[in-house]
């Protein structure tokens, strides 16, 4: 039982000519929580899409708690999966949007009860609770009857958090969940995924937040030009890169986090006066 | 000088008050208005004192039973079931043409091209004699049954029944199903821009809760597309009632304007009988604005700003008091 949950290996993907993804190479662990880092169009969005299927890969293979994705291999040769089972292997899989890709026409507690309700075929009842119940765990149990619309950035992306908790996945994707959001509201969200991290879920997190890859990832993972540059712990590889990439990345992150906090600051101070 | 609110009154420590402008003049939009009176009262004299308008045989005309009949059998149904058949048929095209399936795509294109050619009436007459085609009936079973059988040499046409065809094309049923398939090609194409303004996030989000293509298109993308198909369908709606006029060419009776204009023929009343039927065809298509507002805001839920039922969350509080919420 000692197999990693996500098992990632020689992955690659194109886009028409444009190699995207290299020969990715990566295990996580059950239980663990995994940073993706790497500069912009390093294939960091694509290599997670890969993972839950919503990108097709051209090599290698990805097996999630020891199931092949997208295909099955018998007698030496593979076969692909029926969209049926394919669906079936994403139900495993959570995944969180930069842009929380709410349903718009239906309020929280809907968007949280729509898959458990016509995907696995649960009571309405049972759904309701649990629903309720997540809604509370992400701290929006008061805003259970809203539409997206009449909710903050920060708010839907905790409910699209716990809609993807609905489905009891055993591995979460977050594609940088706080990206999209206001500096004041990213706080409430790392917050979920920091309870979400210590409640035991596995997690694999692009992030551009490097207080929260230090502090809550058990690894991270630097990526740049479709290949995996350096892992390790995120201590080491955040304050102590091996790589000249790694270091000139943090270093353009670290700039830009300064200039972030210094217009934060600027703007309570205008805000006192 | 202190009432305006000048430099020199805030300075010495008064703030500038209510404001009580003088507006600005339109004289423009007064002659008009003037104009549009005018012309509302020259319509309402002539309604009123032309005695060629005959208002008591209009009011008969309109209620007697034939003309009833027509409205409820000939109009109202036959656009009610035509714009089921449309809508249904449409939708279904229009999924077929985003299919990445050249062949669905591809026959999706073709029904579209053929009945977006062909005028209405023109199909209308043309369903009208498609009888001719099966003078012996038309078979219904195995696909090409009788050609099959005749190829192995034996005889019949493994038909588990023949209906008879001239029934099939003629009257209301044929109307409706030509005014139907006619307009489901339009239909087609109000679904596939209704389905392509959903942004492309949704049906990934569907996806990625497990939900298959078929289970995201219906409780995800449709609902959402429902928001930009409604409006035009509503016209179409409209269209379509109009367009029920040209049953004569199937050909069918019970319809409205053809039962008025058969009272007009037999009395000569032709005027008073056109002015029933713009009567008929103002209330139905009132009624049916009514109708469409409703489905609008229906749909429209979740986009407006307005708030929805507040009450839900403390009554749920006591709902789950049984489990473990917190
Ligand atoms: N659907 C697509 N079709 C064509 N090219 C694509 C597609 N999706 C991504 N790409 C390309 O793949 C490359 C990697 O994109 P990806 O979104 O994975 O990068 P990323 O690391 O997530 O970057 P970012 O930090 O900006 O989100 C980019 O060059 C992009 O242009
Ligand atoms: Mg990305």
């Amino acid at each position: 039982m000692s197999q990693p949950l996500v098992h990632a290996v020689n992955v690659s993907k194109a886009f028409g000519g444009n190699e995207v993804l290299k020969g990715i190479d990566i295990d996580v662990d059950a239980g663990e929580v995994v940073c993706l880092l790497g500069p912009s169009g390093s294939g960091k969005t694509t290599f997670l899409r890969c993972i839950n299927q919503l990108e097709t890969i051209d090599g290698g293979r990805i097996w999630v708690d020891g199931e092949l994705a997208g295909y099955e291999e018998k007698n030496g040769k593979l076969h692909r999966l029926h969209d049926k089972r394919i669906a079936g292997q994403r139900r495993e899989i959570g995944m969180v949007f930069q842009r929380f890709n709410l349903f718009p026409h239906k309020t929280a507690l809907e968007n949280v009860m729509e898959a458990p309700l016509k995907v696995r075929g649960r009571s309405k009842a049972d759904v309701e609770k649990r629903g309720l119940e997540l809604l509370d765990r992400v701290g929006l149990f008061e805003k259970c009857d809203h539409y997206p619309s009449q909710l903050s950035g920060g708010q839907q992306q905790r409910v699209a958090i716990a809609r993807a908790l609905a489905m009891d996945p055993k591995l979460m994707l977050f594609d940088e969940p706080t990206s999209a959001l206001d500096p004041e509201l990213v706080g409430e969200v790392l917050t979920v995924m920091r309870e979400l991290a210590q409640a035991g879920m596995t997690m694999i997190v692009v992030t551009h937040e490097m207080g929260f890859a230090r502090t809550v990832a058990d690894r991270v993972v630097f990526m740049d030009g479709g290949v995996v540059v350096e892992q390790g712990d995120p201590r080491e590889v955040i304050n102590n890169p091996q790589h000249e990439r790694t270091k000139t990345f943090l270093a353009r992150i670290r700039e830009e986090n300064d200039e972030h906090a210094a217009a934060l600051e600027e703007r309570a101070e205008a805000e006192k006066l | 000088m202190s009432s305006t609110g000048s430099p020199a009154a805030e300075a010495a420590g008064e703030r500038p008050g209510k404001i009580d402008a003088v507006p600005v003049r339109h004289p423009g939009r007064w002659v008009a208005v003037a104009f549009l009176t005018v012309l509302a009262a020259m319509l309402v004299n002539l309604l009123v004192t032309n005695t060629a308008f005959n208002w008591s045989f209009v009011r008969q005309a309109m209620i007697q039973s034939p003309v009833i009949q027509g409205l409820l059998v000939g109009t109202l149904l036959v656009t009610l079931v035509a714009m089921i058949i449309a809508v249904l048929l449409g939708v279904t095209l229009a999924v077929m043409r985003l299919s990445d399936n050249p062949v669905l795509a591809g026959s999706a294109f073709v029904y579209i091209w053929f009945f977006r050619a062909i005028p209405r009436y023109v199909l209308l007459f043309m369903m009208g004699t498609l009888g001719f085609l099966w003078p012996h009936g038309l078979p219904i079973g195995l696909p090409l049954g009788h050609d099959l059988v005749h190829l192995f040499g034996g005889t019949g046409d493994l038909a588990f029944t023949t209906v008879d065809a001239n029934k099939i094309f003629s009257g209301v049923f044929c109307g409706m199903l030509g005014l139907g398939l006619s307009e489901a090609a339009y239909m087609a194409e109000i679904a596939r821009a209704g389905i392509m303004s959903v942004d492309p996030g949704q049906r990934e989000a569907a996806c990625a809760l497990g939900m298959g293509n078929g289970l995201a298109m219906r409780r995800i993308v449709l609902p959402q597309a429902m928001r930009v198909i409604v409006p035009p369908t509503g016209n179409e709606t409209i269209a379509m009632v109009k367009d029920t006029s040209l049953l004569l060419a199937v050909p069918v009776g019970t319809e409205l304007f053809f039962q008025l204009q058969a009272i007009g023929s037999r009395t000569f009343e032709t005027f008073p009988v056109a002015v029933a039927a713009v009567i008929w065809y103002l209330i139905i298509c009132t009624v049916l604005m009514v109708i469409q507002s409703r489905i609008e805001r229906y749909f429209g839920r979740g986009f407006g700003a307005k708030p929805s039922k507040q009450q839900g969350a403390r009554t749920r509080l006591l709902a789950l008091d049984g489990g473990t919420p917190r």
